[in-house]
Order: C-alpha cells, then structure tokens, then sequence
C-alpha cells in the first residue's frame, strides 16, 4: 500500500490545473455541440481524454497509469469542469474494436469515434431476449455480398442520435444459440431502420425500440469472424460492467446529498440535524468510501495484469444499489417536496431526485440484471455449482 | 502509487493463519471459552514467536515497528480463528498509547516487555468511548484512580491496564491495584471483565491526542477482527453450500441459497478495501484517518451481522448446533460490533468529526 504521490506526480497534477485554469472557461458544462468537440480535441491533445489509446488511432497514446488518471478525475471534478465524452462508442466500441477489430476497423472507426464525430449505439436487446441475450432472434441472411437484417431491438438508448450502431445479430439459425451469432456495425441511415422512442417510468424516453426491415449491411462489416458474435459482445460487456459502477460518479453525487440535507429545512431546523436521516446519511457514506476504495484495489489489480476476481465481479451490483439507495434518502429527506415532479412550484433540482430513483432501478435491472450478477459472483466469484439448464 | 498488499505482509498473514491453524484450532477455542483460563499462553507464546506483540513498537524498543495496516493484517487472520489472545490490548491499545503519550521512561519500562511478551495489557476505555451505563466511570485526582469501568478488555491475567477517565486522559494502573471481576459475554474466546479502582495508584499518559490516537486505532483493529471473523463464516457457508446435497443436488446449486451467498460477498468483499485504507490512514494520512476508522468499524459490524446471520441459515439446522462451533464467529462478531461503541454510536461521531 502506498498512495503517496511521488514529485513526478505533484508535477503532473500542476499540469492538470494549470490546463484547466487556462482553457476551461471557454468550454463551460452545457455547451453546444461544436464547443463540446473542441473540447474533447483540446482534451484528446494534452492528453486528458482517450489518454491511454494508441496515438495512431487517434488517442494520446500514454501507457496506463492510474494514478495520473485519478489526478485528472480529481482536478477536472474539483474545477466542475467536463470530462471527456464517454457515450457507448468510446466506452463499449472502441475498446472492442482495439482487441478484435481489423486494422482497417481501427483506423477508420476509433479516431473520429474518440472527437465525438460519430456517435453509435448498442444494438444487444431483444424483446424475447433479456438476460437470455444468446437467444436473440434479429436474423442476418446472405444475399451477395451483403447481409439482410430483419428483426427488432429494444433499450437502444441514444439511437434517435447515433451515427452507426453495434450490432447482434443470428447468422447462423441451425448453430447452437452461442455459436449463431455475429457482431455487425452499420449505419443508422442504412435504409430499412425505423426508430421509435421508449418512454419508461421517469416519463421520459431515455431508450428506444429499432426496427430491421430489410437492412443491407455489407458483409466486410463484421467484428470477428461469422459465428463469433457472442464472444465479441462479452469483450464489450465486460467494458459496460465497469462503467456502470463507477465510484467517482457515486461520490459526485453524495457530495450533492450533503449539500442537500445541509441546506434544506424542516420546521426550521436543517435536516443534517435530523439524527435518523444523519444516520442513514453517515451509513451511505461508509459505504461510497468503501466502493472507492475497492475500485482503488481493481485498478491496482489490472494494472498489475492480475484478476480482480470477487472485487471487481460485486462492482455492478453494489455500485447501482449505492446510487439507488443515495436517491432514496434524498427523497426521504425532502418527503413531499421530494415527490413533486414536472413544472411546479417547491420543486427541488428539477425533481433530478425522483429521475435518478426511477433511471437507477433501471440501471439496476439493465446491463445483466442484479439476479444474473448474483448468480455470475456466486458462480465465477465463490464456484457454487451452476444450475440446471433447461434444453435450449 | 499501489493500492494492495506487499509480498511481505502476505506471507506474514498466512504465516500467522498457519500457526493458529496448529495451536489454535477449533478444539483449543472450545477448550479456552469453556474453561477459566483467563489467558491462552501456549496461543500467545507462539504468536510471540512471531512477533505480534511487537508489531507497532520501534525496533529501539524490541519491536518490528510495522504499521497498522500490518496490525490490521494480523487481526483479520486473529477473527478468521476466532483465536484466543490479548492482540488488541496488549499489542494495539497499549503500544499506541505509549508511543502517543508515554514518557521516555514509560516507554522503556513497558515496551520491551510487551514486545517481547513478557507482560500483557488491559484495556479499560469503554465508558470514555461509547458512553457510561450503570454508574460507570473513572476519576482521576492527584495521581490515583477511582471508580469502575463495566467493559473491560482482556484485564484478567494482565500485568498493566491502560485507562480511560471521564475526561478522556489515559493511565497506566498496575492490574494488582485493581479489582478486576470476569464479566461473561456471548463472546468466550476473549476475557472481559468489570473493573473497579479505589485510589489506585496511576501513571498518567501526558497529552491529549492519546486517546483519539487509540481509538481510532482500536477501531481499525476490530474491523479488521470482524472481516476475518465475517470472511470465515462465508467460506464455511460457500463449503457448505457445495458438499450438503437436498433433493438430490447441492444446495448451493439453488438460486435462494446461491444468491444469499453472493449478497454476503457483494458485501463483504468491499469492506476488505475499506479496512486496508483506513489502517493505511492510520498512519501515512493521519487527517483522514479518524473519520475512515469509524467508519469501517461501523460498516464491518453491519456488514457482519448480516454475514453471521445468514451464513448461519446456509448451514441449515447444524449452524444452529454447538457442536459445529460456527456459533463462535457468531458471537466473536457480536461482540466485536458493540465493544468501543456500536455501528449508531460511530456514525454519530463519523458526523461530528465532519462537522455534520
């Protein structure tokens, strides 16, 4: 254990703040889209954004080093100033794509993904397929040099906006469901894809459905080899499960709770003063501290290229569950004004409380609902004995 | 900058695990909690072959001048064995309240021999850090001690006892100058005992940063005593779960029993980074260090509880049985929880060291 920071460090973290003291005004939370890309070229150039891709697809090109990586966290959050872009493309594609991409992939997807250029989306979801996924059903035929898409995907977010989307589809009906499946990326105005906008229960439609009607996709663009699809897509799963737990962003938000509870009133008195919601306040707390602190020894561990094992496998399922539980003491703390919701009057953060409650049971289900993260940690985590399938 | 464990404390900690594993096994608990013994000195000797009693004293004084994190280390494998030893008070309490607050004299005149093992220390702080029940409370006036303390550490058998007045300055008391009456708790593989000074002759510890000083330290120690302690328990029930078979398959093969064991790890498993950074605080960034230590002792005794509860319900009807001994985590972590102050209590103060 040693987290000092060594000169070498202290030079760096100079470095970040006077980066951000310099250009950070002209780039404020909230700008329009041509100052949002300038922003992430800016970031890209010094290194603050896709800091450890290779600079020959676009990256900075840094070797992996966590510790400058929690110092920009740490300045860029201490400055509210944004972090680079992180949509699904650059989170979930791109390193998909760096581990088993072709060259040609490479070069023509990551950089402009990395500036923001091209936004994509994730094509995984079916409505007969949840936590099932192998089972998907979107079928891909041949046709000449082209694959004909039909079939539906669902919880497509950013699909109204995205370039190009990832896709999984059956290429191979008479395979066993893990052997059947290939990994397609194509563009969203490839003419057969109709989107349709997915209200849930926030009142918002924060996901989409995406219809195929007869889409043709070259067959050059496939990731991996015919077949392969599934292993293609857990590389890239793999990368999602990470990010949805993620520690800084859980601190960002409990950092806004106390802000919350010290400023509001009740009958006049602070509710940080309320011993019952201080408690619950304090016992968040504790647990915020020690996600950190476990993200702090993942990292460690991936640095080191050794497995993370248990620590890194509970991190969804935690992660999500500390967000949901920080929501709902937010909403306690506040009670009624805590249920306003819309326009109104005496509404609290544009009701972002109520919002993050309802999207964080959605997060808790998506991405490998919490009843599969319990079987994948009791499984893979501590070896209990799988259970018994039912035939396919 | 390295967030894990060195080579060193690795080993170190297994070769204590390996040791327990001889002199402490199961029956050698049983034999301590059910007799009256009020120290295991076959357990403590070969733990002092080791080195533990003088893991946080400087090697000027005879120890290995380690850190808390290698104390913590050392505790975690103590709860994983629910071992029999005075480590707390006489290898934590009483070190680090000498190296706060003792004199030059002070420290030669005791260190070595705690060190070494030669002597063994009681720790008499609960009144001071978790609030007086019963008319319970210590006076100090002019050099001598009155009052009683109701939840003392590891005083039977001991040689000095460090305590706690009511404003919070700490003593060193010779234990023959005390009366010290055994206090059965659930927990039997630790001693405690009620306390009672009349004009006790006592040595002050100068300086006032003494007791936060242990405190926080003694937090970290009982956190870690719990992860052992909580770890053990899942891994028993995770064995469990795997070799007992019902309707024809093992249990652990049915989601209800396989998802009780992925809660207790999804929780657990967490703590353990949590314990690291709070000993590791404890003395590379002393400013944080109050605040972490009170929380991973409120966590891992929430944490815990809910491991010993239902790791318990894993084994079925044999958890509940004294014959299997799992009873012993069980109650080594009930124990754990409320002693210096409950999971409430240390959010309270978690609160008001943030000025919440």
């Amino acid at each position: 254990m040693d987290l000092a920071y060594g000169p070498q460090y202290q030079a760096f973290r100079d470095e970040v703040r006077a980066f951000l003291a310099a250009h950070h005004a002209r780039f404020p939370s909230g700008a329009d889209r041509p100052r949002v890309l300038a922003w992430q070229a800016l970031l890209i150039e010094h290194g603050y954004a896709a800091r450890t891709i290779p600079s020959a697809y676009g990256g900075f090109g840094a070797e992996p080093d966590i510790l400058k990586s929690r110092i920009i966290a740490e300045a860029f959050a201490a400055a509210r100033a944004p972090m680079g872009l992180s949509g699904q493309g650059i989170s979930m594609l791109v390193p998909t794509l760096l581990e088993l991409g072709t060259e040609a992939q490479k070069q023509q997807w990551i950089a402009p993904t990395l500036r923001g250029e091209v936004v994509w989306c994730q094509g995984y979801s079916e409505p007969g397929s949840g936590s099932d996924l192998a089972s998907l059903a979107t079928r891909a035929h041949e046709d000449g040099d082209d694959f004909v898409i039909n079939g539906q995907k669902i919880w497509t977010s950013t699909a109204a906006q995205a370039d190009m989307i990832f896709c999984l589809v059956r290429t191979e009906p008479d395979a066993p469901k893990h052997a059947g499946i290939s990994y397609l990326i194509f563009s969203m105005k490839t003419p057969g894809i109709e989107v349709r906008p997915l209200t849930t229960m926030t009142g918002r439609a924060e996901f989409n459905e995406v219809f195929f009607t007869d889409v043709r996709v070259p067959k050059s663009q496939i990731v991996g080899q015919r077949g392969e699809g599934w292993r293609v897509a857990n590389a890239t799963l793999r990368h999602e499960r990470g990010m949805l737990g993620d520690p800084n962003a859980t601190e960002a938000r409990f950092g806004e709770l106390i802000e919350l509870m010290k400023s509001e009133t009740l009958d006049g008195a602070r509710l940080i003063d309320q011993p019952v919601l201080r408690d619950r306040l304090m016992a968040l707390q504790a647990r915020a501290l020690a996600m950190k602190f476990n993200g702090l020894r993942v990292l460690t561990s991936q640095i080191a290229g050794e497995s993370p094992g248990l620590a890194a496998l509970i991190v969804k399922l935690q992660g999500c569950e500390l967000n949901h539980q920080i929501a709902a003491l937010a909403i306690d703390a506040l009670g009624e004004a805590g249920v306003l919701y819309g326009e109104g009057q005496h509404l609290r953060a544009q009701g972002a409380w109520q919002w993050r409650y309802m999207f964080d049971l959605g997060l808790i289900i998506g991405g490998g609902t919490a009843q599969i993260q319990k079987n994948i940690i009791a499984e893979r985590g501590l070896g209990l004995p799988r259970e018994a399938k039912a035939a396919p | 900058m390295d967030f894990a464990l060195s080579a060193d404390q690795r080993l170190m900690q297994a070769s204590i695990t390996g040791v327990l594993s001889r002199v402490s096994p199961l029956a050698r608990v049983r034999a301590f909690a059910e007799g009256g013994e009020p120290v295991a000195r076959d357990v403590w000797t070969a733990l002092t072959e080791l080195g533990l009693p003088g893991l946080l004293v400087a090697e000027e004084h005879g120890g290995l001048g380690l850190g808390l994190l290698d104390a913590a280390l050392a505790a975690e494998a103590l709860g994983a064995c629910v071992a029999p030893a005075p480590f707390l008070s006489s290898a934590v309490v009483a070190p680090v309240a000498l190296a706060a607050a003792g004199s030059p004299a002070q420290r030669s005149a005791w260190l070595p021999r705690l060190a070494a093992g030669e002597v063994t220390a009681g720790a008499v702080l609960h009144e001071a850090l978790a609030g007086a029940r019963d008319g319970a409370g210590v006076t100090a006036e002019g050099g001598r001690l009155t009052g009683a303390s109701v939840f003392a550490v590891d005083a039977q058998g001991a040689d000095i006892l460090v305590v706690a007045d009511r404003s919070g300055g700490l003593h060193l008391v010779e234990a023959k100058d005390a009366e010290i009456a055994p206090l059965p708790a659930i927990d039997a593989t630790r001693r405690f005992a009620e306390v009672r000074f009349e004009g006790a002759p006592a040595e002050p510890l100068a300086g006032d940063s003494a007791l936060p000083r242990v405190r926080d330290a003694a937090f970290v120690i009982l956190a870690a005593d719990m992860l052992g302690a909580a770890q053990a328990m899942l891994d028993k029930a995770v064995a469990y779960a795997q070799e007992r078979r019902q309707f024809g398959r093992p249990i652990g093969s049915f989601q209800a029993v396989k998802h009780l064991c992925a809660e207790m790890a999804a929780e657990l498993e967490p703590c353990r980074a949590l314990v690291w950074y709070a000993a590791y605080a404890f003395d590379a960034v002393p400013a944080e260090a109050p605040l972490v230590a009170a929380h991973a002792k409120a966590h891992l005794a929430e944490v815990s509880r809910f491991v010993a509860r239902a790791a318990t319900e894993v084994h079925g009807g044999v958890g509940f049985t004294d014959l299997l001994g799992l009873h012993y985590w069980f109650k080594r972590i009930g124990v754990d929880r409320q002693l210096f102050g409950g999971p409430e209590h240390l959010r309270g103060h978690a609160a008001a060291l943030q000025g919440l």
